[in-house]
């Protein structure tokens, strides 16, 4: 479980050691036609991290893109302030394709929600499936990943922070109470 | 993210800061509008009412799409057919009218300058000012950076010309604030009798009345409309001799540098403002000024909607 002293719940060599797992997962499902779209802000880099793997393992490279859902979240009469919206880049039709959501951290799978009706958006998907380096339980929805880097029991009060290159200056995952 | 104001009403409500954020955001929205299911469910259950007492196709086309693409309920009043024009009532009482029923957003063009603002006392709606007298359009302005930092890929320093009617018009009073506020350098061309007295020191600009002189150090060249049905012609003899002293054709951009870009708010006077061959040529960015209005409308009304709890 979480430790909220000086050591990571994941050292880089851990999640490079999961990321190849679940690069192995997916292409065991099948690679044909199916592409990779991280969530921004930090599932952009781990959906490129993952594709990094696939291709480097099958020699044969999967497609990437990346996807902003501020615009479909569910709490936007609720903030006090506009979320910041960056451009979506999908450089492939959606329509037929089988997609891989990436995101870090799966909590009340609020976010998938809003990612799921985004791609709608975009085309008719083959299918949605979802890959999270961190599943932390606390589900508010009816949402599960298809794979799952590490799954972890937390309580309400903790933050799960995952750092990952080149957003941040290295690749780490953090367990800490909020203060 | 948030803007400083309750209202656009004039540039001079933004600061530096909003119209960077106005940009950003706006450079994401421009791909919705690239999209073939060009709607996103933002700002869904949102009302806004477009309140053109004055003609209007471009602007109001622009924010109504704006208003779509965004989810957002929008209703339109116009000059015609409205109990304003025809049965006597008044600006004051039409807004109360309307504040009566909830909008969240009035987008407001008149043809007296500070109706919008008269507007924004009377409601608790947001308001933008989308064209007031011989005012302001702030939207246009913004429309107008955000085109020109997409060819150009950056804004401070630049040099822009802005030759035409400026004594009418309030894109160029729009214009001027805002690309000084950027930090740009203006110079302004045009018949003597259409340049306002005192712009210089009002606006920061510099006076040529041949705007050939600057003409070669230009990064963008701005044309404003020859406004007929403003002034009739009393300003200057003939559309001909316009086009002759002021109207932009390739022969006269001889001098100009290689990546000079051509504006225009529209609509176009061809062969008046600038020759068809101009407008239509590699150097026109002119559609590209229609594309970004509706990426500049859907950022504003996001931005301004982001307020939700009724501003300080």
């Amino acid at each position: 479980m979480a430790d909220s002293k000086g050591k990571p719940l994941l050292s880089e060599k851990e999640m490079e050691s999961e990321i190849t797992r679940m690069a192995r997962e997916i292409i065991s499902d099948g690679t044909e036609n199916v592409a990779l779209l991280g969530i921004i802000t930090r599932g952009v880099p781990l959906a490129d991290w993952i594709a990094r793997k696939i291709e480097s393992i099958q020699h044969k490279p999967v497609e990437v893109g990346s996807l902003d859902i501020n615009l479909y979240r569910d709490d936007l009469s609720e903030v006090s302030e506009q979320p910041v919206v960056r451009p979506t880049e999908i450089p492939f039709a959606i329509d037929g394709k089988g997609i891989v959501l990436v995101d870090d951290v799966l909590y009340t799978g609020r976010t998938i929600r809003a990612a799921m009706d985004a791609i709608i958006d975009f085309g008719r998907p083959r299918f949605v499936k979802l890959a999270v380096v961190i599943d932390r339980g606390w589900r508010e929805l009816p949402i599960q990943a298809d794979y799952v880097g590490k799954k972890i029991k937390t309580t309400a009060d903790q933050n799960v922070k995952v750092m990952v290159k080149p957003i941040d200056d290295r690749n780490e995952i953090w367990v800490k109470r909020q203060k | 993210m948030r803007l400083s104001t309750r209202h656009i009403l004039s540039i001079n409500d933004l600061t530096k800061k909003d119209v960077l954020t106005i940009l950003q955001t706006a450079s994401s929205f421009k791909e919705i509008s690239e999209r073939p299911i060009k709607k996103v469910p933002t700002l869904r259950g949102r009302t806004v009412i477009n309140c053109f007492f004055e003609d209007s196709t471009r602007t109001r086309l622009s924010f109504e799409l704006a208003e779509k693409r965004l989810s957002a309920d929008s209703s339109n009043i116009g000059k015609s057919g409205s109990a304003m024009a025809g049965k006597g009532e008044t600006l004051l009482d039409t807004v109360r009218n309307i504040e009566a029923m909830r909008p969240d957003i009035l987008v407001i063009r008149h043809s007296v300058a500070g109706a919008p603002a008269q507007a924004a006392e009377a409601t608790n709606a947001h308001v933008i000012n989308a064209g007031d007298g011989m005012h302001e359009h702030p939207t246009q302005a913004l429309l107008d950076l955000m085109t020109i930092n997409e060819a150009k890929g950056r804004i401070k320093g630049l040099k822009v010309g802005i030759v035409g009617d400026i004594l009418h018009s309030r894109v160029a009073r729009s214009d001027m604030l805002l690309f000084r506020k950027m930090g740009m350098e203006l110079f302004v061309g045009g018949p003597p009798t259409l340049i306002p007295f005192g712009v210089e020191e009002a606006f920061g600009v510099t006076v040529c009345h041949d705007i050939g002189e600057v003409l070669p150090k230009l990064d963008v060249l701005m044309l404003l409309r020859v406004q007929r049905e403003r002034q009739g012609e009393q300003f200057f003899p003939s559309g001909r001799e316009y086009a002759r002293y002021f109207g932009i054709t390739d022969e006269k951009l001889k001098g100009a540098r290689e990546d000079l870009i051509i504006m225009h708010p529209g609509p176009v006077n061809r062969g008046i403002e600038l020759s068809a061959a101009v407008a239509d040529g590699p150097r026109s960015v002119i559609l590209d000024q229609v594309t970004c209005g509706v990426a500049v409308r859907m950022a504003v009304l996001y931005l301004l909607l982001g307020d939700t709890h009724g501003g300080e």
